[in-house]
């Protein structure tokens, strides 16, 4: 009997395979061009920069930001996240989040919270989902932000974030967004769901390599209020030992991961030809059938909404009888399947869905994968749970 | 004053230049990145050389682009 071929469902971890082009981009890349972006006056510094700039231009095009300058790279969302919170919050200041949010946002937070900022955790549905009505309750004098995600990464649970974004604007608050599960693969326009700070990572439905990501700061924010998380050389105003003060140098010191942009700005490209509403629809259509697969299995049960049109294409699930641990391990052993199981850096996710500590399986396909994969990945948890 | 007399837009980052570049050529007017002359400045990366003719209406795509200039200099 010959092997079966690798069944990846972790696209929720990171995407995997790339669209044609993006590997090429990066081997071309560091094959003939491979300077160091626009410090340098050279032509190969000259051609790096202008992909750079041609990465920013992509981004913005695929959120509908003006301004590419305004958009800040970094190393992944993590990374943009700590620079909006540590940059933004003093002291004294209040910010609201929700009880569905990945580490990358609570541990910020959480600590930021012991060292004197006050925090508000809105307690989401045990469907991931969050009532926009219990954020206007929630407002105090000195509440500065809404810091939030778009969607869950354990269960796929879409938030109200256009809903939010207007009662923070009414409110004379900063609104930032989490992203990760959402860029590329659900239409995001931050001008009109009123994002003030988006930070995304490159890695995955943007299908960038890793180690790409970043922070689109928006027109309200004036860049001098938000400190930056690193100072260093910008090959700009290098006269002076002080950062300088305009955008994007003031958050981009050290020299970026020029290859990896090359990549992201390939696989930017790649969604952007094909639309971000073709990608959802073709989304939702593998999730609901997997969502509706995994329901008709006795002894499973699946977490979140069920509902592909109110999540993303990220499932959740745990069997009678088989911890996820367990589940995670034989499907990759027996059935060459690769998930990830456990708590997925999401704590409080977990807390809400009912799934803590154990955690859970997570079956995260993406947009190569096939009809067939789906029913393959049934298939085996069906035969794990007899 | 002859026809090839030359500029450059000087800008605080390479950054701004690259978008420049960017702005005006999508606009069809000429220029090309050069390294900042020495006696201009310091600066790191790369400034904007284009005809001294042409500054004025770059000058108006980069206010629209929101591009900042440092300044111009005449180029040589």
């Amino acid at each position: 009997m010959t092997a079966p071929s690798l069944l990846y469902l972790d696209n929720a971890a990171t995407s995997w395979p790339k669209p044609p082009g993006v590997a090429a981009a990066m081997v071309r890349f560091m094959e003939e061009i491979g300077a160091n972006p626009g410090r340098s006056g050279h032509r190969l510094s000259i051609e790096a920069g202008r992909m750079v700039e041609s990465a920013r231009e992509s981004v913005c095009s695929l959120f509908n930001a003006p301004d590419p300058l305004r958009v800040v790279f970094g190393a992944n969302v993590t990374e943009a996240l700590n620079l909006a919170l540590y940059g933004l919050l003093q002291p004294g200041d209040h910010v609201i989040t929700t009880s569905m949010e990945h580490n990358s946002m609570m541990r910020p937070l959480r600590h930021l919270e012991r060292e004197g900022v006050e925090l508000t955790v809105l307690p989401c549905a045990p469907d991931g989902s969050l009532d926009p009505a219990l954020v206007e309750p929630a407002i105090r004098r000195n509440t500065v932000l809404i810091a939030m995600i778009h969607a869950s990464n354990v269960a796929g649970t879409l938030l109200p974030m256009a809903e939010v974004g207007r009662i923070a604007r009414q409110h004379g608050l900063l609104m930032l967004v989490d992203t990760a599960a959402t860029a590329g693969a659900v239409p995001i326009d931050m001008p009109a769901s009123n994002i003030d700070l988006m930070a995304f990572t490159g890695h995955k439905a943007l299908f960038g390599p890793t180690g790409t990501g970043g922070l689109v700061i928006g027109e309200r924010v004036d860049p001098k209020r938000l400190q930056p998380l690193k100072r260093g050389g910008t090959g700009s105003r290098s006269e002076y030992e002080e950062q300088p003060e305009f955008l994007p140098d003031r958050f981009e010191s050290g020299t970026l991961n020029a290859v990896g942009l090359a990549g992201l700005n390939a696989g930017i490209g790649w969604i952007l030809e094909r639309g971000v509403t073709a990608i959802q629809a073709e989304l939702r259509e593998k999730t609901q059938a997997l969502i509706d697969g995994l329901m008709g299995i006795p002894g499973v049960q699946v977490h979140g909404t069920r509902d592909a049109r109110r999540q993303t294409a990220c499932v959740s699930f745990n069997m009678d009888g088989l911890s996820p641990s367990e589940a995670g391990f034989r499907l990759d052993e027996e059935f060459a399947i690769q998930v990830r199981i456990g708590l997925h850096c999401a704590p409080a996710a977990h807390r809400t869905l009912g799934t803590f500590p154990g955690g859970s399986v997570r079956f995260a396909p993406g947009l190569f994968t096939s009809m067939a994969e789906i029913e393959r990945a049934i298939t085996a948890v069906r035969s794990m749970a007899q | 004053m002859t026809a090839n007399e030359l500029s450059v837009l000087i800008f605080y980052t390479s950054n701004h230049a690259f978008r420049a570049e960017k702005l005006l050529k999508q606009a069809e007017l000429a220029c090309k990145l050069v390294p900042v002359p020495r006696h201009l400045g310091s600066e790191c990366g790369v400034c904007l050389r284009l005809e001294t003719a042409t500054v004025e209406s770059a000058l108006a795509l980069l206010k629209t682009g929101r591009v900042e200039i440092d300044r111009v200099e005449a180029y040589g």
